[in-house]
């Protein structure tokens, strides 16, 4: 049960900040402070049950339920938490705090509905993270789009209408895709035992013909690698995410590229497992091809979380090829991937946005020489610089070094140009560095009145986010232990 | 063969008695005396009450009452479901008339004829019942399409629209009766079931031809392209409460008429037929969709939207083709009613604003709704996620119905068709949702929302609960669906 309250408290939590907002407006952050903590209390609590194995499953799971949904189909409301779930699961709620703590001065039009909106893209991408049934897992995976769109159609940027649309367009005909996938999966169930089924477990005992297998995994290839995404899908994610506002870019590259990596982690190559490995060149190629080429793109962008954003697709190559790679060390590496892009991305956009909240422009042209006038704000960009570049003794690079030997194992020359990206991380993140925080200042090219460094407030958030990383860099084995729990069933 | 009508015969059709025995009454009461407030509630209390007897009568089913009318568990669950719809655009109309200045009291009248004729047509399994209830709610509803025609105010070309759907309506009756006589002519018999097409005795191309000529009135009637143009013309031309009718019920009893006789003859054996249908399916849903992104009027919208959705119908009713299943069946028949919840609600909000003198149905008109009108604009919202697919509404499980359903068939090419298409529609339904979310900028006057707008209110509400509901927890309807469509 309690799985299904870590959701629905973040669905109750929406509306309740909704409705704060009718007392008073500065009530609903609080409120969805308070929504998110609980969730969690609550997900620190799974953690401590003994894994075990439920009846109708197999592989070890820390928290299990399963009730009946819509008979007619053998769709059952599902959900199932384990170690790799769990990782997800506090990124989201983690990120989630620093998202609202990201609004908390920068949202004060209709900030109930914002928050509404926040908490309820939260609450798809838990459902996401915990869903077993297919059916379900489709259904939360489409929730977290609406909501998503709505932030980013009424409090992003200048041209926010056409990246909220292009967004949902690409989100929605690539999960459509998918959609036809999970039913085609059903439907071969029906044909080999007599009954559809929408269960993960049931699914993994359907046999394919290669070709046809190869075609589902395509199908759910499509739907995971536009959310990832991966290059030639990603053309949507530079729009949404210069054109929402922090919180939402926070949201987006923090958690929702994860539930694309997750998707392949849980389901493509467990459902598609001779498929995925003969698909394996491919994706692998498409992403050493995301990380040089979008490395490449992002150095030509003027628009700070342009860049960004750019660098993400870049870094979830990583990710790509680890999961494609399918060893232990290639997929653990592609976890702590996803972990240490997911704070250290975050932390980026977060600090982007409040430039842009100070300066009112994200052109990096008309930055120049901050360093004097935010040291402390420049200290902390340089310190996620150089954790998106991989250093050494911090998250990024334990996962895109696991994620390189995976890889290396299947294919050295794939993985020695992918290597190469960690050069041309090197040259964008010191490259912004230098044009925003170092050279001269000239206070005619921006407006420059607002431009104060980071309250003690906002230190806070991003202090949190520097733990993260270091944790990670230093002490990865809490987090290989646990999605280990995961990875251990699988191969 | 026995022609006498005994007292077991007519317990069943006791729906359609009582909407039959409301019009008259009706036509009574107009003659006695005219008032608005008594004809419209007569109408809505007698739908009701027809309603109640088709649950009573739900033990009867399963008989076939004559040679032309089958009650069955199928067509009792369209009668609650037509009545239904009937109940509610009597409900919204009545705000929407209460200002005309004319005689709106036959209005009602007209609505309970063309109730009539579609509660027929979901019954019959036989030519002669299933065009006469097609002609009896096709003219009343030539009627109601030009009924503020002697209102010197009242907006739009409601003559236009009439006449343009009349000439082409009648054309379609034509193509469909000749398409009948041909079938007459070989088989000797108008009973559905007794078509027998299969066998071989006759040329294939006799039947394909009349079949095609059948397809192609059916598809004027459901507009189906390459048989649309009238369509976003007459939604727009005709007063709401009429385009409402001519969406939801007037469109769900053709469909059911054509599941029925699709599944009874097994037109579907004839591979040309189906490719004819294909291709009506994929025409429908891309001209629907591609014509429906330059519209910057609500009703065009909705018009051609609903030219892209039965595209997607048609998908499901030739998965029906050798199908050991009737999971075709059941994706229509959740597909309708998800449907008639969200046009329902669609064009429910644009009436409650809007009356016989001014209706909005620009989406400019809707510009800054989520701001001015929280409630309307939510509900609006909910409608169009819903008509796009989107999770938590029914549409999304119509949309599932209709993908498994074409898995089933294995129809590749058509679900290709279905995604691309969708993506299109995602672009006009967002335009308009994200017209709502600017700021107002023409501070349009909106009806006032008086006493008479009560049951409009109410039955938007119950709407936007039923399009959750059947979103977050379809399995009793599914279980309801999984039955009655055993029995056709």
């Amino acid at each position: 049960m309690i799985l299904a309250w870590l959701i629905l408290i973040l669905f109750v939590g929406g509306l309740a900040a909704w409705l704060a907002d009718f007392v008073d407006p500065k009530l609903p952050r609080v409120v969805a402070l308070i929504f998110l903590a609980v969730d969690g209390l609550l997900l620190l609590n799974v953690l401590g049950a003994t894994p075990f194995t439920p009846a109708d499953a197999s592989g070890e799971w820390l928290a299990y339920l399963k009730a009946d949904w819509m008979p007619r189909f053998e769709i059952y409301f599902q959900l199932g938490m384990d170690g790799l779930s769990w990782l997800m699961a506090i990124l989201t709620v983690f990120l989630g705090i620093m998202a609202t703590g990201a609004a908390w001065n920068e949202i004060h039009e209709r900030a109930g509905f914002f928050y509404f909106n926040l908490l309820w893209t939260l609450a798809g991408v838990m459902g996401v993270f915990v869903a077993l049934d297919l059916f379900l897992f489709f259904f939360f995976w489409e929730v977290m789009l609406i909501p998503m769109y709505l932030i980013i159609a009424i409090w992003g940027h200048e041209n926010k209408n056409y990246a909220a649309m292009k967004f949902f367009i690409f989100t929605q005909v690539s999960g459509l895709l998918m959609l036809i996938g999970i039913l085609a999966m059903a439907y071969f169930h029906y044909l080999q035992f007599g009954v559809f089924s929408f269960d993960y477990f049931a699914l993994q005992n359907v046999q394919l013909a290669a070709n046809t297998s190869l075609l589902v995994m395509l199908l759910f290839f499509v739907g995971f690698g536009t959310k990832l995404p991966t290059v030639p899908l990603h053309s949507w994610l530079p729009d949404a995410h210069s054109q929402a506002p922090t919180a939402g870019s926070v949201i987006l590259a923090g958690i929702l590229l994860k539930t694309g990596a997750y998707g392949l982690i849980r389901f493509t190559v467990p459902l598609f497992e001779d498929a995925a490995r003969a698909f394996a060149p491919v994706a692998m190629t498409l992403a050493a091809v995301s990380i040089l080429y979008c490395a490449k793109v992002a150095f030509a962008q003027t628009d700070l979380k342009r860049l960004i954003a750019y660098t993400s697709v870049s870094h979830m190559g990583f990710v790509t090829l680890g999961v494609f790679a399918w060893n232990e060390q290639a997929v653990q590496g592609a976890v702590m991937t996803m972990l240490a892009h997911g704070l250290s991305a975050a932390a980026l956009f977060m600090l982007a946005g409040g430039l842009q909240h100070r300066i009112h422009t994200r052109n990096m042209e008309q930055m120049g020489g901050f360093w004097p006038r935010v040291p402390r704000m420049s200290v902390i960009a340089l310190f996620f610089s150089i954790a998106a570049l991989g250093m050494p003794g911090l998250g990024n690079f334990v996962g895109e070094f696991l994620a390189l030997i995976g890889a290396f194992q299947i294919s050295i020359t794939l993985t020695a140009i992918a290597a190469l990206g960690l050069i041309l991380a090197s040259v964008y993140s010191l490259w912004v560095l230098q044009k925003v925080f170092q050279g001269s200042y000239e206070n005619d090219k921006v407006d420059d009145a607002a431009l104060v460094d980071l309250s003690r407030q906002e230190m806070v958030f991003y202090f949190a986010m520097m733990a993260g990383l270091v944790w990670m860099g230093v002490y990865p084995g809490t987090f290989l232990n646990l999605s280990a729990m995961t990875l251990g069933s699988l191969f | 063969m026995e022609t006498a009508i005994t007292i077991q015969d007519l317990v069943p059709l006791l729906p359609v008695l009582v909407v039959t025995g409301v019009a008259v009454l009706a036509m009574l009461l107009i003659a006695l005396k005219r008032n608005h407030t008594l004809i419209g509630a007569t109408t809505i209390i007698g739908l009701g009450l027809a309603l109640i007897t088709a649950f009573l009568v739900l033990p009867f089913a399963g008989q076939q009452v004559t040679p032309l009318l089958m009650i069955d568990n199928f067509s009792l669950f369209f009668t609650i479901v037509i009545l239904l719809a009937a109940g509610f655009i009597a409900v919204f109309s009545f705000p929407y008339l209460y200002h005309l200045k004319d005689e709106v009291e036959e209005y009602y009248l007209l609505l309970l004829i063309a109730t009539i004729g579609a509660l027929i047509m979901v019954s019959s399994n036989h030519f002669l019942s299933a065009f006469l209830g097609l002609e009896t709610l096709s003219i009343s509803l030539y009627a109601m399409i030009a009924y503020p025609l002697h209102s010197k105010e009242a907006v739009k070309f409601p003559v236009e629209a009439s006449l343009k759907y009349l000439v082409l309506s009648a054309v379609s009756s034509a193509l469909i009766l000749f398409g009948i006589a041909l079938l007459y002519a070989q088989t000797g018999s108008l009973q559905f079931t007794e078509l027998a097409m299969t066998g071989g005795s006759v040329a294939d191309g006799y039947f394909i031809t009349a079949l095609v000529l059948l397809f192609a009135g059916v598809g004027f009637k459901l507009s189906l392209a390459p048989f649309h143009m009238w369509t976003p013309d007459v939604y727009e031309g005709a007063p709401l409460p009429a385009t409402m009718y001519l969406a939801t019920v007037g469109k769900a009893a053709m469909m059911v008429l054509l599941l029925r006789f699709v599944v009874a003859s097994q037109a579907l054996s004839f591979h040309s037929v189906v490719v004819v249908i294909g291709c009506m399916a994929v025409l429908s849903i891309l001209a629907g969709n591609l014509l429906a992104l330059v519209q910057e009027n609500l009703k065009r919208i909705l018009a051609y939207s609903s030219i892209a959705h039965m595209g997607y119908l048609l998908i499901a009713l030739i998965a029906l083709d050798d199908a050991s299943t009737r999971l075709g069946v059941e994706a229509i028949s959740f597909y309708l009613i998800a449907y008639i919840v969200m046009s329902l609600g669609a064009f429910g909000v644009a009436t409650v604003i809007s009356s016989s003198e001014k209706e909005f149905d620009f989406v400019a008109d809707y510009q800054g709704l989520f701001w001015r009108e929280p409630w309307l604009a939510l509900l609006l919202t909910a409608m169009l996620l819903s008509l796009a697919g989107i999770p938590l509404t029914v549409g999304f499980i119509g949309k599932f119905y209709v993908v498994l359903a074409g898995v089933e068939g294995s129809l590749w090419g058509l679900l290709l068709v279905l995604v691309v298409g969708s993506g299109i529609s995602i672009y006009y339904y967002l335009r308009i949702v994200y017209r709502m979310l600017l700021q107002p900028q023409l501070d349009q006057a909106y009806r006032e929302a008086g006493w008479d707008s009560i049951g409009s209110y109410a039955v938007l509400a119950l709407l936007l609960a039923l399009l959750l509901l059947l979103g977050v927890y379809p399995g009793f309807l599914m279980s309801i669906i999984e039955v009655v469509s055993v029995s056709i």
